[in-house]
């Protein structure tokens, strides 16, 4: 979609660059590797995902606690069939570290690249880290864009083999602060290079659709795949925490209220009154709501011009991701063979 | 201003160690303003010296004494002989004032009394806040006066990241996003096109990363006739 695509038409031909390339809507999940050296829960989490999504996130060192590299895990993700999208924050690494690790994760075959800041280590388990910061995101997406389309690295020097050619994403954040400024910091990672965009979780249509009108004036969803986040609520507490603590996500109270609805039937019991099967039955209620709300809001997103796909961040709960696809009408994903 | 605060009396307790005769060194510039490391503070820290070795059974000779900068030979040559005196001199200087007199007195034992915390100004009674980094390339000039390296949490260049909320960072609701103050400051101004230019990675070789930093004017140089 850029003057710089490869002669095949493609910049890197990742399968979700094919799919979006072919205009179908796009699905990308998240898999967050283990705080262990146990390359099995990986593929047991890869299993959840295969056939569900286009491609699937992994995450790198997400909310700064120490986890399987986002490369590594992404090998073992390809190994198992899948496409791996390897998330890649310049809390932890300097230009030289980012570009040495992102030369091993193209070799190793990974194609599709997250460029984020990374949340700050003071919410992680190594608080008293030193961070990095050298670059930051938008630099990062320019830096990785210029590898694949000006063969430089950062320095300026030529590449004198194979260059690292990746799909670039980078992320949006429609309702952190200024809102006023969001979409027009969209449109300067757009012009350092990003193809494709995953956005914080969206619970709020409305407000989401205020953002794009925004982008739309812009031009931006025609030079960008725009894919918006949708996660599934696993509780009502979870849904209160995610309005109150964290910082650009805005969740109505009509779904608290449709989450806090679903338990009502173990509603008004003290903790002693509820047996452990009561807490599992509640529990699966909340997850069957918070799944039909996840896939509502799919449908409704869908209807969004320049919404390309979604991508569905169901941490710890991979397995929410096929009934949520299936849910939404997305199954099975497309074949789009390489040209 | 250098902003400092002092380190609890236990620390410099253990710091001074068994010596008996202890020079407190106060410096009447920036640590004095902010009430760490002054005349005053470095009487009071000799007190209470005094006051603790007494109770643990073992009394010091404790003497203080302010110069009006650590960091310049000149001032510290007026405080030669107390030094000379002393087993070890607790400085109530900024790091670069208790590096001052280790290397002017080297056969001094020097150690810091209190904790250089940053480069800021009081932004209200008894409160204050840090503004600069000392990166060596200044970029104010892009950001409307408010630095992004010494108070966004994560240095941005092209901020604000996704953690600005209600004008906060994401690390701390006391904690101001820089981004967001940028933004209104360039919006009120009239100046957002400047937010638009992608900002390239930043030049660290200025800053610290680039090795210890040191300034050469050849032409406040002494010619060798001068300096003989």
């Amino acid at each position: 979609m850029t003057e710089q695509e490869s002669s095949n038409g493609y910049l890197t031909g990742s399968n979700l660059e094919r799919v979006l390339h072919a205009g179908y809507f796009a699905v990308t999940a998240e898999l967050g590797p283990p705080q262990n050296a146990d390359g099995a829960v990986i593929r047991k989490k890869a299993a959840l995902l295969k056939g569900n999504c286009d491609a699937v996130n992994l995450t790198d060192n997400q909310t700064a606690i120490v986890r399987m590299s986002s490369i590594s895990a992404g090998a073992i993700v390809l190994q198992e069939g899948l496409e791996p999208v390897i998330q890649m924050t310049c809390r932890d690494r300097n230009r030289l570290a980012i570009q040495s690790d992102l030369l091993g994760a193209y070799a190793l075959g990974i194609r599709n690249l997250l460029c984020l800041s990374g949340d700050h280590q003071t919410f992680g388990n190594h608080p008293t880290a030193k961070n990095v910061y050298d670059i930051d995101s938008i630099q990062l997406v320019h830096v990785v864009a210029a590898m694949r389309d000006q063969r430089v690295f950062e320095c300026g020097d030529e590449f004198k083999g194979q260059e690292p050619r990746f799909f670039v994403g980078a992320a949006a954040s429609p309702f952190a602060g200024p809102v006023e400024f969001r979409p027009y910091r969209l449109a300067k990672k757009v012009q350092a290079g990003a193809s494709f965009i995953q956005t914080q979780l969206v619970y709020d249509v409305d407000a989401f659709k205020v953002f794009m009108e925004k982008v739309r004036e812009l031009g931006l969803h025609e030079k960008v795949y725009i894919l918006a986040g949708v996660g599934p609520l696993k509780s009502p507490g979870m849904a209160k925490y995610m309005k109150d603590s964290v910082p650009g996500l805005l969740v109505p109270d009509v779904l608290i209220d449709r989450m806090t609805e679903a338990g009502a039937p173990w509603a008004g019991k003290s903790k002693d009154e509820l047996t452990k099967d009561d807490k599992k039955a509640r529990a699966a209620a909340w997850q069957d709501e918070g799944i039909k709300i996840c896939i509502e809001l799919i449908q409704q997103l869908r209807e969004v011009e320049g919404v390309a796909g979604v991508h569905i961040m169901a941490i710890e709960w991979e397995d929410a991701v096929k009934p949520i696809v299936e849910g939404a009408g997305l199954l099975p994903r497309p074949v789009v063979e390489p040209v | 201003m250098i902003v400092a605060e002092q380190k609890n009396l236990e620390e410099i307790k253990t710091l001074v160690g068994d010596a008996q005769n202890v020079l407190v060194v106060g410096c009447g510039t920036c640590v004095t303003v902010c009430f760490a490391g002054g005349a005053r503070e470095a009487a009071i820290v000799a007190a209470s010296l005094r006051m603790a070795s007494k109770l643990d059974g073992n009394e010091k000779n404790v003497t203080d004494a302010t110069v009006q900068r650590q960091c310049e030979w000149e001032y510290l040559d007026e405080i030669a002989e107390q030094v000379s005196a002393a087993d070890v001199v607790l400085s109530l200087g900024c790091g670069i004032g208790v590096q001052a007199i280790a290397e002017h007195f080297p056969d001094r034992w020097v150690v810091p009394g209190l904790n250089t915390s940053f480069l800021g100004l009081p932004t209200e009674q008894g409160v204050w806040a840090e503004r600069c980094a000392a990166c060596g390339d200044c970029v104010l000039g892009i950001t409307g006066g408010i630095c992004p390296i010494a108070r966004c949490s994560k240095s941005l260049l092209n901020g604000p990241c996704g953690g600005s909320e209600n004008g906060h960072c994401e690390i701390n609701a006391d904690v101001q996003c820089a981004w967001q103050l940028i933004y209104d400051r360039l919006s009120s101004m009239n100046k957002l096109d400047v937010l638009m230019q992608l900002q390239p990675p930043k030049n660290w070789r200025t800053s610290r990363d680039g090795g210890p930093r040191k300034i050469v004017r050849a032409d406040l140089r002494l010619s060798e006739e001068e300096e003989s």
